[in-house]
């Protein structure tokens, strides 16, 4: 062997252990991204991401994070409702079709909201059918008293 | 999977995704979307509010107290109702906070600092009784539109500062003078900067009361942020709406201010009464400016349960608006028969009355403690809903509690 072929080897040494580490490194760096991103290597799963979330969201029918009813529309509710106020402020009224299409003029009109588009059907149908007014007299009864004794 | 459809299906479905304890997705939520559940701090931390405040409304911020929290008769900050329109301004500075005076109703508008209305100025206190105008909308049918107040949008705290009608006098008016209008630094919703969340006011003959003061302490204290830091119009007995927190602005206008939320239906009643659930028009609707006789029973707590032959104190507050409170009387049997409770003069003109009664029941069983208040001018509260109105103000139907006698 002469030296020129034993550098040959030294080199080729070097780039194997080169490529290596380098490759090492990468795999390695990727492990530890994963780790603090969990779901860096979950790309394809946007399916998991929705039922995940609704499921995990719905108690008794309602969804826990926003208070709405879970029913038909309710994911275009929350993503058009609460960009710009509290979804406390939908769940706390109650109005017909033709109120709440009411409300959403007022809001175009005064709060910049943009056209609904033919999310505005999904939207009022939602709202009309879950957040619909109740028949009520002109004076409740007193309801969900919380009794206690009156210490003296 | 495109990595572009993935975003925007995990912008769809982003308020979804935040719930539950972990927020897995997190590193995938684009950047500049801030979900709410991300900016929610503790309001009752945040607001130095009792824990037993009710929170109506989150973005913008909106919490009112229970009957019961309100019994002090200076109403101290924690169990004092917030009512906002927009959103709270951030880290006001106090010591470069200026206040303009303009309008096309001054002869020449002026600037004053912070500082200078506190040493120009002469000070004045006074106990000022503020209600949302629609204080008791959740009791209306059909529903109105807006926050489901109850009971609890009214206090009634010590408010520390000059009078309007001092500092309009040092800039000077022009005779045409009809209103004025305040600005202040809350912002947007939308985040849109060319808009103001609101923008009201009072006619020339309420800027220019005595009690109508340019305040910058509550309670003896700074105003704390949320109820206008560090100078707001106290207006008392009227929408609370007219007392603008956080003003950097007050305009004297020729004609009736047109600034936000000044335009019917907003803190608008039919000017004529109408059907529950009628249309009205704008050009129908008149500006609230006094609010109706009213009171609450803020002792004891509504369920009460006592022994059989024990006399029953209770106590509260009215308050009638503008004028004063005549009388207060208490009924056991649902308005058959009526007793006069004892009422006391209020501390200064606007400030609520208290009243106490002390109550002997038959006999055994449920019973409900209705209060009702008469103003100076013989009006009382009803025991029904008043008129019906396209917004739900304005609501001065008795207050009552249950007691069961056992």
């Amino acid at each position: 062997m002469d030296s020129k072929e034993f550098r040959n080897k030294i080199r080729r040494i070097y780039a194997a252990l080169f490529a290596f580490f380098g490759l090492l490194l990468l795999v390695s760096g990727v492990l530890v991204y994963a780790v603090l991103n969990p779901s860096f290597l979950k790309f394809e799963n946007t399916d998991y991401v929705e039922t995940e979330a609704i499921n995990n969201g719905i108690e008794n029918g309602i969804h826990t994070e926003t208070g709405f009813i879970y029913d038909e529309g309710m994911q275009t509710v929350i993503t058009s409702c609460t960009s710009c106020h509290s979804a406390k402020l939908v769940t706390q009224n109650r109005a017909t079709k033709e109120g709440w299409i009411g409300i959403i003029r007022w809001m175009q009109d005064t709060q910049n909201l943009w056209d609904l588009g033919e999310n505005e059907a999904v939207i009022v149908n939602y709202l009309a059918k879950n957040y619909a007014p109740e028949a009520r007299g002109r004076r409740d009864n007193l309801e969900a008293v919380e009794w206690y004794d009156l210490v003296e | 999977m495109k990595r572009k459809t993935f975003i925007k299906n995990t912008f769809l479905g982003i308020a979804a995704s935040m719930v539950g304890a972990e927020i897995v997705f997190s590193e995938s939520i684009p950047e500049h979307y801030r979900p709410l559940i991300l900016e929610e701090p503790d309001p009752y931390k945040l607001f130095n509010k009792s824990k037993e405040m009710t929170v109506l409304n989150n973005r913008p911020w909106n919490m009112e107290a229970k009957a019961h929290l309100l019994d002090d008769k200076i109403t101290p900050n924690k169990y004092m109702f917030i009512r906002n329109n927009g959103l709270i301004p951030k880290d006001p500075d106090a010591s470069n906070w200026k206040l303009v005076i303009d309008g096309e109703s001054v002869i020449k508008p002026k600037t004053f600092t912070l500082n200078e209305l506190k040493s120009k100025f002469k000070q004045y206190t006074y106990q000022l009784t503020l209600e949302c105008g629609g204080n008791g909308r959740s009791e209306f049918n059909p529903p109105a539109k807006g926050n489901q107040w109850t009971v609890g949008a009214v206090s009634c705290a010590q408010w520390t500062g000059v009078r309007l009608r001092d500092v309009l006098d040092d800039v000077g008016l022009k005779n045409d003078a009809v209103y004025i209008g305040y600005h202040a630094a809350d912002t947007h919703l939308s985040g849109d900067t060319s808009k103001a969340p609101i923008s009201r006011g009072v006619p020339m003959y309420k800027a220019l009361q005595e009690e109508t003061l340019i305040a910058f302490k509550m309670n003896g204290e700074a105003i704390p942020l949320a109820h206008g830091y560090p100078l707001r119009l106290v207006a008392g007995g009227w929408p609370a709406s007219a007392s603008g927190k956080w003003i950097n602005k007050i305009s004297v206008r020729n004609k009736v201010h047109d600034g936000t939320k000044m335009k019917a239906p907003s803190y608008c009643v039919p000017c004529k009464p109408v059907a529950p659930g009628e249309k009205v028009k704008a050009e129908d609707m008149c500006i609230i400016e006094s609010m109706p006789v009213k009171s609450l029973i803020t002792y004891p707590k509504t369920g009460a349960m006592i022994q059989e032959a024990r006399v029953l104190e209770i106590r509260g507050h009215a308050w009638a608006g503008e004028l004063e409170v005549k009388s207060v009387a208490y009924s056991i049997d649902f308005g058959a028969t009526w007793h006069t409770c004892s009422l006391e003069s209020p501390v200064n003109r606007l400030a609520w009355q208290h009243f106490s009664a002390r109550i002997k029941f038959p006999q055994k069983g449920y019973y409900e403690v209705w209060a009702k208040a008469t103003d100076s001018e013989g009006v009382s509260q009803p025991m029904l809903l008043p008129g019906w109105n396209p917004k739900g103000y304005l609501n001065n139907a008795c207050h009552r509690i249950a007691v069961k006698v056992k």
